[in-house]
């Protein structure tokens, strides 16, 4: 770890100017589950880490125009335990899924939507495209854990957030503030993530001295959502890849609905044709399967990622059924 | 009482053996009191960061620690490989820094400068053709007993299988190292995280040119070791130099990336299996080539001993080595029996599926080819009431069930030595009748304390806290290294010897002081008594010694009985394999499992638990994973070298096996075996529940998803 200042605004303006120093070489720290991983293997070397756990404004859960908004900052068990978040299922499961009562109490949802990839090339230092003497490491290595979507560019991994997909599937927005102390606007969260085609672009939109500062959910009357994670093991992992689903069904037929990858490609994986599919449709064993299969039918896998393809159109299936208590057992 | 005779009392008359008794150090454990190397921080220690090679074959043409040595709080550089140097793997060490904080340590590393000359490497293990073409294979050898030819001709069903098993690496929690420290006269004392205590010292004192007596090496305490630390090791030796260099107390672990990378592995395995048998389910002829690697050394699974546990009458085996850019081997909890295990047990159990038979049958049915078909027939009985196997077992692939998941049993058994280590011990009564025992051994968190207070504690007649055992320092008389299962009858015998010696010595002056029959007394309750009738307390007793303790030392192994060796169990799992995602849950592991004289029957159940577990580790997560391309094993780390949690253990059930006369065949070690047929086990029960073999372990979600659509049987 290099030395660097430490800096605990109070405000998100004051935020904004200390993260805008430095050229933008400066670090967000929110939870610190991820930075100080990064920190410590030199991955990041900010001048500055400005701490967001100061700033009132970025913690809480409160009611907004038909939705919630919910501070970056906020730790992910009292999203938990928020009534106000009762509804918003596919953000639970997510949580959840995460098993680790330290990574609940410590992470927050800002620092997850940010966390960086964990290609273990990328983490061993060989940059986000994880390339040497110009061509891909991934390529012909080890990515059993590699993205099967989206990696047509030099970009092979697979996005790290366990919240973006149910966040999206809910059709969540999010407010970005910074660079100068007034800057903010409002997007929604799938334009948030760009999949890379150089080292220095990263892999969300945010620019130096930009930050999350919330996250903006309309209300989930009328939605069923879940998010299927599939781990291989009890304890703290990574999914091996997840899905999650928003749906709003009417008189037995699906009327709109939205399904994310997680874990499959570069940014979240918004599944259209799986959507497409499902509208005007009943929801059901065979057409949550068929919805699987469609969501992957574009998959690329690499040379030894080949059975996330099923897994990924299970996780469809799985997360559709379980979006609405039809989903019955399953490890 | 009467004859006096070194031996175990009788089972009816133990009043400690056999019984659960919690750690003795189990408190300072739990509560932090216990300090281990890692713990170690005298005033004015140094730390220590370490640069490592990261090419897995390289020759280093430049290296320039000038710099560092400049760097602020930093103490001394310690350079392990200088230009010319060879690097053969992937986390070899280069140069250490010595600081006043881990943090200047980092800096002292970053300023080093290193150039390589990158060489090729190898580092895939399984793929034998690409070794070969490699040139990196070497025949390590091939032995044909009977006919394997005619027997095949023979058989009723023939099955050809292949199988394997990934290199893992120790995980010690406590990371390899040691806090060493210079005194005024010249002597070292060494903090070391090691299996080994009376054995380590001369490893320092031989390189540092010192007398061996004037290194005083203690552990009282290790964080796992599992077989990798017996050494010094090059770590330990440059602690003590920088040590010595500095006039400072040096603390050096190895960092977790290093730790993996360098500090031991347990081999691969990968086999062609042919086994056959006749129509009743004999298995009549084996077949197998089996290849891995043990690293650069270029070994894999002794030949000798494959088929495991099993000596079938027609039986061809052949080894082939690979060498690979790859850290070295260390001993792995019972080398090389998981992997023999792996690769035997599981083409028993497809054999089974062949021949349309119950896997359970057919192990039974050949028994007879096993050291001890008695106790293993005994045992599988006790296992299968245990898990219902009758009722549950199924044809493989056949147990149907709703949705995705199915259900399957599977089971293994193994074997093992166990014999006593040599050791020497001091025992010691005070003539205020306290008791201490003295011998330079370990307790690597198998209860070592604890059994040797319930061995002199049951002699005199005493509660278990009346014994104070020293151990941990190589002050004490010699006791030999914590491997192979050797320390309980290592430390046992010698301890039972001292305590009944010392016993009848203390007998005489009780003789003579109150005129009793010496043959009429025993020591019970803290009272020595005549024919059952009170003479005089233990402290009474003890009085008669005089101003001076008694000591009396003992000796071991000796042929008196007291110790045996020659173990087996037998393991049955029951697990669940979600057939959509390749996801494998354990939902009970059974464990029967014989071990001679149990002296302490919690601590021995907590051995076959912590072997079960370790056991799931291996069989369905754990594994180093080797890039090709960079040949960098790329998941040194917690994150990514995958050890199984709470939730994924299931339920354990473990029987010990302890009919009287296993009673009387003493005591043998247990600490190694259990953890030998767990995945085997497993991986039988998967192949019944999903109907498929998946050849690899760990059995990833992957692996089951690839043999699945593969749909090999």
């Amino acid at each position: 770890m290099r030395p660097f200042e430490y800096a605990s605004p109070e405000t998100e303006a004051e935020a904004a100017d200390l993260l805008a120093d430095h050229d933008g070489n400066t670090a967000v720290l929110a939870g610190g589950t991820d930075l100080l991983t990064l920190l410590k293997r030199d991955l990041v070397t900010p001048q500055r880490v400005v701490d967001l756990k100061t700033v009132p404004s970025l913690v809480g859960v409160t009611p907004d125009i038909d939705g919630v908004r919910i501070g970056a900052l906020t730790p992910l068990d009292e999203l938990q335990q928020n009534p106000l978040l009762a509804g918003y299922q596919s953000l639970l499961d997510a949580i959840d899924g995460i098993r680790s009562v330290q990574i609940q109490s410590m992470g927050t949802v800002g620092g997850d939507l940010c966390h960086l990839p964990n290609c273990w090339y990328f983490r061993s230092g060989h940059g986000l495209l994880a390339m040497e003497n110009g061509e891909s490491l991934v390529e012909t290595g080890e990515n059993r854990y590699h993205a099967i979507l989206g990696n047509h560019g030099p970009a092979k991994f697979v996005s790290a957030s366990r919240f973006a997909p149910g966040l999206i599937s809910l059709g969540a927005r999010v407010r970005i503030a910074g660079p100068g102390a007034d800057d903010a606007e409002t997007i929604p969260l799938e334009y948030f993530y760009i999949t890379p085609r150089t080292e220095r672009q990263g892999v969300t939109i945010l620019r130096p001295g930009q930050f999350i500062t919330h996250i903006l959910l309309p209300s989930a009357a009328g939605i069923q959502s879940a998010t299927y994670d599939v781990l291989a093991s009890e304890g703290l992992d990574w999914p091996l890849v997840s899905a999650a689903a928003g749906v709003q069904v009417e008189g037995g037929l699906v009327r709109d609905c939205r399904i994310v990858l997680g874990h499959a490609a570069p940014v979240p994986w918004i599944a259209h044709e799986a959507a497409r599919l499902l509208t005007g449709r009943p929801l059901n064993e065979e057409t949550a399967a068929a919805a699987g299969a469609a969501a992957v039918a574009a998959a690329t896998p690499l040379s030894r990622n080949g059975y996330k393809v099923q897994m990924a159109a299970v996780a469809v299936k799985r997360a559709l059924l379980k979006a609405t208590g039809q989903l019955e057992g399953g490890l | 009482m009467a004859e006096r005779k070194i031996a175990w009392p009788p089972r009816s008359e133990a009043s400690l053996i056999g019984g659960r008794h919690v750690r003795k150090d189990g408190h300072d454990k739990s509560s932090g009191a216990a300090k281990y190397a890692a713990d170690i921080n005298t005033e004015g220690t140094l730390y220590v960061k370490a640069l490592t090679c990261r090419h897995a074959h390289a020759k280093v043409v430049k290296l320039d620690v000038e710099a560092a040595k400049k760097v602020k709080g930093v103490h001394a550089v310690h350079v392990f490989r200088d230009v010319d140097s060879e690097v053969r793997w992937d986390g070899t060490l280069i140069a250490a820094v010595a600081a006043e904080r881990p943090e200047y340590a980092e800096d002292g590393v970053n300023a080093i400068r290193v150039e390589y000359e990158v060489l090729e490497h190898w580092v895939d293990e399984e793929d034998l053709a690409g070794a070969e073409k490699a040139e990196r294979t070497r025949s390590l050898g091939e032995n044909e007993k009977g006919d394997v030819a005619a027997a095949l001709k023979q058989a009723k069903a023939v099955h050809k299988g292949y199988y394997g098993i990934a290199t893992i690496s120790h995980m010690c929690m406590e990371p390899h190292g040691s806090h060493c420290e210079w005194t005024g006269d010249g002597e070292l004392t060494v903090h070391l995280s090691t299996q080994n205590v009376s054995g380590t010292g001369g490893q320092f004192a031989g390189p540092l040119g010192l007398d061996a007596s004037k290194v005083r090496l203690i552990c009282n305490y290790i964080g796992g070791g599992f077989g990798s630390k017996f050494a010094a090791d090059e770590w330990g030796l440059a602690a003590a130099t920088m040590a010595k260099e500095t006039g400072r107390p040096v603390r050096f672990m190895l960092d977790r990336p290093t730790e993996l990378k360098t500090a031991g592995t347990r081999p691969s395995g990968f086999a062609e299996v042919t086994i056959a048998a006749d129509a009743e389910g004999n298995i009549i002829a084996w077949d197998s080539h089996h290849w891995g690697t043990s690293g650069i050394a270029g070994s894999t699974i002794a030949l000798s001993q494959f088929p495991y546990v099993f000596d079938f009458e027609n039986r061809n085996r052949k080894a082939t080595g690979i060498s690979t850019n790859t850290g070295p081997n260390r001993a792995w909890r019972a080398p090389p029996h998981p992997q023999l295990c792996a690769l035997t047990d599981t083409a028993i159990d497809d054999l089974a599926a062949k021949l349309g038979m119950d896997s359970y049958d057919v192990f039974m049915k050949n028994l007879k080819y096993t050291p001890r078909p008695e106790v293993y027939a005994e045992e599988m009985k006790i296992g299968a009431k245990l898990i219902d196997w009758k009722k549950n077992w199924h044809l493989h692939g056949k147990g149907g069930g709703k949705g995705a998941v199915r259900r399957g049993l599977g089971m293994a058994l193994h074997q093992w030595g166990g014999r006593a280590h040599a050791a020497n011990t001091l025992v010691k009564v005070h003539p205020d009748g306290t008791v201490e025992t003295f011998g330079g051994s370990q307790d690597i968190g198998t209860g070592t304390r604890t059994i040797i207070a319930i061995t002199v504690a049951e002699t005199f007649g005493l509660p278990l806290d009346a014994v104070k055992v020293n151990l941990g320092s190589n002050a004490y008389p010699n006791s030999g290294p914590s491997g192979g299962s050797t320390t309980v009858g290592g430390v046992s015998g010698p301890n039972r010897r001292a305590a009944q010696e010392a016993l009848w010595k203390i007998f005489d002056l009780v003789t003579t002081k109150y005129d009793v029959e010496a043959d009429s007394l025993t020591a019970k309750d803290g009272k020595i008594l005549s024919n059952g009738e009170l003479v005089c307390t233990w402290k009474q007793a003890t009085s008669l010694l005089g101003p001076m303790a008694l000591e009396v030392k003992g000796e071991g192994p000796k042929d008196d009985g007291l110790t045996d060796s020659g173990v087996g169990g037998v393991q049955m799992a029951d697990v669940s394999v979600d057939t959509e995602t390749g996801v494998v849950r354990v939902n009970k592991l059974v464990a029967v499992q014989d071990c001679g004289l149990i002296l302490d029957l919690l601590t021995a159940e907590s051995q076959v638990y912590g072997g079960l577990i370790m056991g799931i580790a291996y069989g369905l997560t754990e594994e180093r994973v080797m890039d090709n391309r960079t040949g960098r094993y790329i998941n040194a780390d917690l994150e990514n070298y995958h050890l199984p949690r709470i939730g994924d253990i299931g339920e354990l059930v473990v029987e010990m096996y302890q009919p009287d006369d296993e009673y009387a065949r003493g005591v043998i070690g247990l600490g190694e075996p259990p953890v030998i047929s767990t995945g085997a086990a497993l991986s039988n029960a998967v192949a019944n529940a999903i109907g498929v073999r998946v050849p690899v372990m760990p059995l990833t979600p992957q692996r089951v998803l690839e043999a699945l659509k593969g749909g090999q049987s």
